[in-house]
């Protein structure tokens, strides 16, 4: 035991008669060596009870050489005699002598660390590790390192405050100070001990900044009530939240032994803690992978389907969507739980989306699969395309969350561009309508549509036809191309809807109109990258 | 009561006048459209926020929505016939007169009321279609 020394040597045996493991001993003596901690546990324990003995047996042959502080010596004689051991504060109870240090037989069964409640004990095995990587196997992700997160039962920092109280009065007698920060993090320790385990197991490295995730979440029913006596110290810290199971949540229990004076913990933990009966359990093993982002843009060929899927009380009215469409696929090929789709502004069911498409995001939830080639993207696009063909997509690629913004950006600042095909219901002549392709920034004044106002607030919209083209076809009929800013509502502009939006195609042409077909040209955004 | 009712699948109600409003009777002029229906009341003051359409001015089917002079010195009160939320009157045709007679089922609308929800199936099922409209002006005729 190279990193502990003569000063070590009460705590540890303090530590060990009061039933903490040997890992949690050489994070109270603030050991700093990673692979200390990761030598067995029968090791470390032999290690231990050998460096205790040294010490005794020095005693006893170097005799007057040694100058041990008297107070210490007092200390080990206390432990020997065992029970009935009261201290300056009157409030260290027995102590128990958990491993006598004179039996020569070793304890074949393990006892329950206090302090760790079997963390780093029996969670640190190889039978442990196998268990979670099987977990990791079965659930079949592609990664190529991982994250390893763990949540651990909150009464497990009441224990600890407990230990360093137990431990800074002990080294107070010698003397010495124990700052709280200079302990080794049960949490720290453990990944010490188990990530290069896992690591080995999974053939990859563990690495913090990865969007996969292997979670752990311990519990220890058996203690799960030693916390509650910290609601009465600091009823403040936990008040119940509607979401939340328990209100006794590691943050809180956190939160409330910074504020609990020492007396007062005192007052109401054991110090030393008891020793349990039962390990922890773990509860539950779950991989979950960061989601990943794939963006190009649509075409929309027929004029019989919604973006969306479109159901009223539980009945679907039109067959299929636009979003089903293209996510179909990905979501078999990703292997993720569900998708979230996004594009830079829609069409209604009846319009077409021609020209270059508009561009769309879809996020892919806890995908199994990540990695994909730029070549496996144009065939994932060919399958798309091949499927349906009511819509086709195009550039489709992986992109980052970042890049979502840019699309929504389009939605509101970029033009776009329709044609209409339009019918009057007084005769036209070709010179009746050439006079539009001469309006340029046309303002609209639009109130929301009375088609969609049973769930928009109503509102009137400025709103600007950049440009106009029209095309005769015969006296009652005439297509007309315009360029738009975000947002302008192209049907209402023709047929006016109720006058409510001004001025509109009827007016300027002194008839009414009426809006047959609508086709989107453009939408003139520059995302996601043309491939 | 003679107005008709312009329901659109998605639930908001246009009140209209009807055909044989005598205001649509050749020979009629509107002298004036008064929006307040009472001291208190004015249509015009009516004031919706949001998607629910807070603080909206509430129908029942006798609540008057305007009252109509004509030169002739007649007076026509126009109902809402319809519960629900007044979402808005038309004021183009309180700057306009003319645009209620040219135009009664398009521009020249009268208000537009949102019934609730759970209401909204069974108004729909109150109302005359074209067709029975008709009949029944075809009965007035006949018996009168």
């Amino acid at each position: 035991m190279s990193s502990l020394t003569e000063k070590d040597r009460p705590v540890v045996q303090l530590l060990l008669n009061t039933g903490t493991c040997p890992r949690c001993i050489l994070r109270f003596c603030c050991v700093g060596s990673q692979t200390l901690y990761r030598h067995p546990y029968k090791d470390l324990m032999k290690d231990l009870k050998e460096f205790l003995k040294n010490n005794r047996e020095k005693e006893d042959t170097v005799g007057f050489d040694v100058v041990d502080p008297p107070c210490k010596r007092l200390r080990l004689e206390h432990t020997r005699e065992g029970p009935d051991d009261v201290n300056h504060n009157g409030v260290l109870q027995q102590i128990p002598s958990v491993n006598d240090e004179n039996a020569a037989v070793e304890n074949s069964t393990v006892k329950v660390c206090n302090v760790c409640l079997g963390i780093l004990q029996e969670f640190c095995e190889a039978d442990f590790v196998k268990k979670v990587c099987q977990k990791v196997h079965s659930a079949d992700y592609q990664f190529t390192s991982f994250v390893f997160s763990v949540s651990l039962p909150p009464q497990l920092s009441v224990r600890e405050r407990a230990a360093w109280l137990l431990v800074k009065q002990e080294m107070g007698n010698l003397g010495l100070s124990l700052a709280k920060d200079d302990i080794v993090q049960l949490k720290e320790a453990y990944k010490w001990i188990i990530h290069p385990q896992l690591s080995e197991e999974l053939g990859v490295p563990a690495d913090g900044k990865v969007l996969f995730e292997v979670s752990v979440v311990f519990a220890h029913p058996e203690t799960d009530e030693e916390c509650h006596f910290l609601a009465t110290a600091c009823p403040d810290c936990f008040k119940p939240a509607k979401n939340k199971q328990s209100v006794f949540t590691r943050m809180a229990v956190i939160k409330a032994l910074e504020k609990i004076k020492e007396e007062d913990f005192l007052k109401h933990f054991p110090c030393p803690s008891s020793s349990p009966e039962n390990f922890c359990v773990a509860l539950e093993i779950q991989c979950n992978n960061g989601a990943v982002f794939v963006a190009g843009r649509y075409n929309k060929y027929s004029r019989n389907l919604p973006q969306t899927p479109w159901i009223i009380d539980g009945e679907r009215k039109l067959e299929s969507s636009v979003e089903e469409l293209i996510s179909e696929h990905l979501m078999a090929e990703f292997k993720a739980d569900s998708f979230n789709f996004s594009s830079s502004g829609r069409e209604d069911v009846d319009v077409r989306t021609l020209g270059n498409g508009r561009p769309f995001a879809i996020e892919l939830v806890n995908p199994r699969r990540v990695h994909f080639t730029a070549e496996e993207m144009k065939g994932l696009q060919q399958t798309i395309n091949n499927s349906s063909d009511k819509i086709q997509v195009r550039d489709l690629q992986l992109v980052t969350r970042e890049a979502i913004g840019r699309m929504k950006e389009g939605e509101e600042e970029k033009t776009k561009t329709y044609s209409a095909l339009i019918w009057t219901d007084k005769a036209i002549q070709r010179e009746d309508i050439a006079f539009l392709d001469d309006i340029k920034e046309l303002k609209l004044d639009q109130k929301t549509p009375l088609r969609v106002l049973h769930r928009r607030p109503l509102a009137v919209r400025c709103r600007l036809i950049h440009t106009m083209k029209s095309e005769y076809i015969d006296e009652h009929h005439f297509r007309l191309q315009l360029k738009t800013q975000a947002g302008t509502y192209i049907k209402e502009f023709v047929h006016g809807d109720f006058g409510r939006t001004k001025p509109n195609i009827g007016s300027l042409l002194n008839r009414t109109a009426d809006i047959l077909e609508l086709d989107v040209e453009s939408v003139d955004v520059d995302w996601p990258p043309t491939l | 009561l003679q107005h008709s009712n312009y329901i659109s699948f998605c639930r908001i109600c246009v009140i209209t006048l009807a055909e044989a409003h005598p205001l649509l009777q050749s020979g009629k002029t509107i002298k004036s459209i008064n929006y307040q229906i009472s001291a208190n009341c004015s249509r015009l003051q009516n004031k919706v926020s949001g998607k629910s359409k807070r603080g909206a001015q509430f129908l029942t089917e006798l609540a008057p929505l305007c009252r109509i002079s004509s030169s002739d010195g007649e007076e026509y009160t126009i109902y809402s016939c319809i519960r629900g939320r007044l979402i808005e009157v038309n004021e183009n045709i309180l700057s306009n007169p003319t645009l209620l007679q040219e135009k009664p089922s398009t521009e020249g609308y009268i208000a537009v009321v949102l019934p609730k929800f759970e209401e909204s199936k069974s108004i729909t099922q109150g109302l005359l279609t074209q067709k029975e409209y008709e009949e029944v002006l075809l009965k007035r005729l006949n018996s009168s």
